[in-house]
């Protein structure tokens, strides 16, 4: 008893000496990546189960095929790589865990993944805190500049913004919302209504389903209802499933009112079945038809490693390219601490499958090109319309009047 | 820590023996808890090890209620989600409050909502003495006027159950809508301070540590003084036989009632604890699949017994992040054949094992006496 009080107290006075919010500097608390030895090691951190595993998954795969890939040419500064592969589970606070697990434990030098911004909202703390990087695969609805995050899918000005000139151009200025309950449509579809306020197009309506949720007859005639011009779709996952049948069955149809998708990519095609989106448009920056050799060959390693059914998608491509920016930074910079890669960030560029894509090293988004297609029957994407060139990231879409109310 | 016995002790037991078993042994294993979570894990786990015990130890205090609520008193909180949500929530308000400082909303309401200041509800909770209390009170009296509808309406075993997990989902699915005030799916996150001190800083997060600790022994120690008190004896008596405690004269429902408020609280202490130990609170955390898990913990290890409801919520997370850091991609095959392993040949929890082996023991001891 005397002993475990002992203990007891000279524990909790070890630990009664902390630092205080305001006494700043927690520099020397960073995680130090272990680069010693002829490997290095990078987390992977991706839901492998779970509802977002059916997405997850093929990013991994993709991660893994740029890492071996690198591997096999020699590795990053003469070291291969080591991916560790962690579980988020779909589940936010598992994603803070095995993030934390990834920087103090494993001690990587740079970890990859994260699909939802639930997930990358719960581990942006950890990374900030550990001064360690993160790189970001999929495109999300903006406002956010982590200093530890690099993003490499689509900013909102990237992807929703010209697939809203896109639907204004064609003269479809009444449209229609539907979204999953989260974060992103729910800040996307606030940022589309600023745009839509600004250029002269009407929001008939906007609904929203709970992540997962398969019941759409009420949102499916509701959008009938409104005679809109064009459905703005944000649903996330399998309720995407549920959503284009009652669609079909309500007697919608891609040409009368065309749905515009920003979370339906080739793999997700595939899974609802291209019977009931023929037609339809999706806003990506890459698909797996776009033209240039860097795909080419991307599609055909890819296919090799995981099977000739398998469709190669925008998150993976954004995933696959991260790994070599990644790669090109720690190059530049001849050392694998996150100070050093960041400040070698800017302007590193890559043959990435989607084209040339550009670091921006002031807000650590890539340049990107935006691509409008439409899907087939055959489950692929064909492209309508693209931008001509990469877009400067614009996270804050500070360069649009109409979003200055935002943030 | 306490009796092994799968079952509640039964009215019919030697009140020496009773008298004897209770104050050596729990005793004993008391300060072997104590050793063990206070000077044993800090020295053997490294910061983040340890960050993940004290997580573990949440889910603990939150199963000493649950042991109290359905172990003694039989009722299958399948919604301890919801206060636990409640004390996480309050807590994380104003941590956001303070790390906003005074005149600033918090971040996400920057982004999300278009306040510029914050909403009255939330006004309150920038006082850390209201925050800590409600913590704990928000989910006791939320449990009060619902349990009191619940139980004087005689609501019962599955009705019950199926009523609290309704109540989680609600509760998930409006914070999920609120996303101006409440981060949505997001929940509240990226918290920095905790009454002052920085969470960055490994000292203060072992601190986090200790004071989790200290609190689930004070409520373990609580719960065992409430099970083996009169009211202990009248819950189980309850939970075994309702209509003949109603004969006797007593009112089944407020007896009922403590147990299921005083769950809550625990519940809502543990969730207000989860925040600066994790340092995120979510819908993810208080809807119907974490409520279940919450009993599983204790279903594994043993319902009504407080060491094995303790431990088994603690095997049970541990095993979780154990197995999926082994098996990324098929641990959930293994939690939950771990789960029905244990559920199928253990009904009464691993803490039964040593009641069986001993049974099983003296049976064949008779047997060979007979021989």
């Amino acid at each position: 008893m005397a002993a475990g009080a002992g203990a007891l107290a000279a524990m909790v006075a070890l630990s009664a000496c902390g630092a205080k919010t305001d006494a700043g500097g927690t520099s020397d608390k960073a995680a130090k990546a272990d680069v010693s030895g002829d490997t290095v090691k990078v987390g992977l951190l991706n839901s492998l189960s779970g509802t977002m595993a059916i997405s997850e998954v093929t990013v991994r795969d993709s991660l893994k095929l740029a890492i071996d890939e690198i591997n096999a040419s020699g590795g990053v500064l003469g070291k291969q790589i080591k991916p560790i592969s962690e579980d988020g589970a779909s589940d936010w606070p598992t994603f803070a865990e095995k993030a934390s697990k990834l920087i103090r434990e494993d001690r990587v030098a740079a970890t990859f993944g994260c699909w939802t911004s639930a997930s990358r909202k719960a581990v942006k703390p950890v990374f900030e805190k550990n001064k360690s990087l993160l790189f970001y695969p999929v495109q999300y609805e903006g406002l956010e500049q982590s200093p530890y995050i690099f993003y490499t899918g689509a900013t909102t000005n990237q992807q929703i913004v010209p697939g809203l000139d896109y639907l204004k151009s064609q003269g479809r200025k009444r449209i229609y919302l539907v979204g999953s309950d989260y974060v992103f449509p729910r800040t996307a579809n606030k940022e589309i209504r600023a745009y839509a306020k600004a250029n002269g197009m009407t929001v008939l309506g906007e609904d929203y389903a709970p992540l997962g949720s398969t019941e759409f007859s009420t949102i499916a005639n509701k959008v009938k209802a409104s005679k809109a011009d064009a459905v703005f779709n944000t649903l996330n996952g399998d309720s995407n499933v549920a959503f284009f049948k009652e669609y079909k069955s309500a007697g919608l149809t891609a040409k009368g009112m065309p749905v515009v998708s920003v979370s339906i990519a080739e793999e997700e095609v595939k899974s609802i079945g291209a019977q009931y989106l023929a037609g339809q448009l999706t806003a990506w920056n890459y698909y797996q038809t776009t033209p240039g050799a860097a795909n080419t060959r991307f599609v055909k390693a890819y296919k090799a490693k995981y099977g000739q059914d398998k469709p190669t998608s925008d998150p993976m491509e954004a995933a696959y390219t991260s790994v070599y920016l990644w790669k090109a930074m720690v190059e530049k910079a001849k050392s694998f601490d996150p100070e050093k890669v960041k400040a070698a960030s800017d302007g590193i560029t890559f043959d990435a499958p989607e084209g040339k894509v550009t670091v921006d090293g002031a807000t650590q988004h890539i340049y990107k090109t935006a691509r409008i297609g439409r899907i087939g029957s055959d489950g692929l994407i064909k492209q309508v319309w693209d931008s001509g060139k990469p877009i400067k990231p614009d996270p804050y879409l500070k360069g649009y009047d109409w979003a200055s109310g935002l943030s | 820590m306490t009796t092994t016995t799968p079952l509640a002790p039964k009215a019919g037991r030697l009140p020496g023996g009773r008298r004897r078993f209770t104050a050596a042994r729990p005793a004993a294993g008391f300060v072997a808890a104590a050793l063990v979570l206070f000077a044993v894990a800090p020295l053997a786990l490294s910061d983040f090890r340890l960050g993940l015990l004290a997580k573990y130890l949440c889910t603990a205090i939150v199963a000493v209620g649950i042991c109290l609520a359905w172990g003694r008193g039989g009722l299958l909180t399948l919604g301890q989600g919801v206060f636990f949500g409640l004390g996480g929530y309050a807590m994380a308000m104003h941590l956001k409050i303070a790390d906003a400082g005074p005149g600033h909303v918090p971040d996400f309401m920057q982004l999300y909502g278009t306040a510029t200041e914050l909403p009255w509800w939330w006004r309150p909770f920038a006082n850390p003495v209201f925050a800590i209390a409600a913590t704990v009170l928000l989910p006791m009296a939320v449990a009060a006027i619902l349990g009191s509808f619940i139980f004087r309406r005689r609501v019962k075993g599955a009705y019950f159950a199926i009523l609290s997990q309704a109540l989680a989902a609600a509760f998930a699915i409006w914070l999920v809508g609120q996303q101006a005030t409440t981060g949505g799916t997001n929940g509240l996150t990226d918290i920095q301070g905790f009454f002052g001190y920085d969470l960055n800083d490994p000292v203060n997060q072992r601190m986090v540590y200790f004071v989790i600790a200290a609190v689930l022994l004070l409520l373990i120690a609580l719960a065992r003084q409430l099970m083996h008190s009169r009211y202990g004896e009248l819950l189980v008596a309850v939970r075994d036989s309702e209509e003949r405690v109603r004969f006797l004269g007593y009112d089944p429902a407020n007896v009922k009632l403590v147990a299921y408020v005083v769950a809550a609280g625990m519940a809502g202490l543990a969730g207000a604890l989860f925040v600066p130990a994790v340092g995120i609170i979510s819908p993810a955390l208080v809807g119907i699949v974490p409520s279940i898990e919450l009993v599983i913990g204790a279903a594994v290890g043993g319902r009504a017994s407080l060491t094995g409801a303790v431990l088994g919520a603690i095997g049970v997370a541990w095993a979780r992040t154990a197995l999926s850091e082994e098996f990324p991609a098929a641990w959930t095959y293994f939690q939950g054949l771990l789960f029905i392993v244990a559920l199928a040949f253990l009904p009464g929890g691993l803490a039964s094992l040593a009641a069986i082996v001993k049974r099983r023991r003296r049976n064949q001891g008779l047997s060979g006496d007979t021989a």
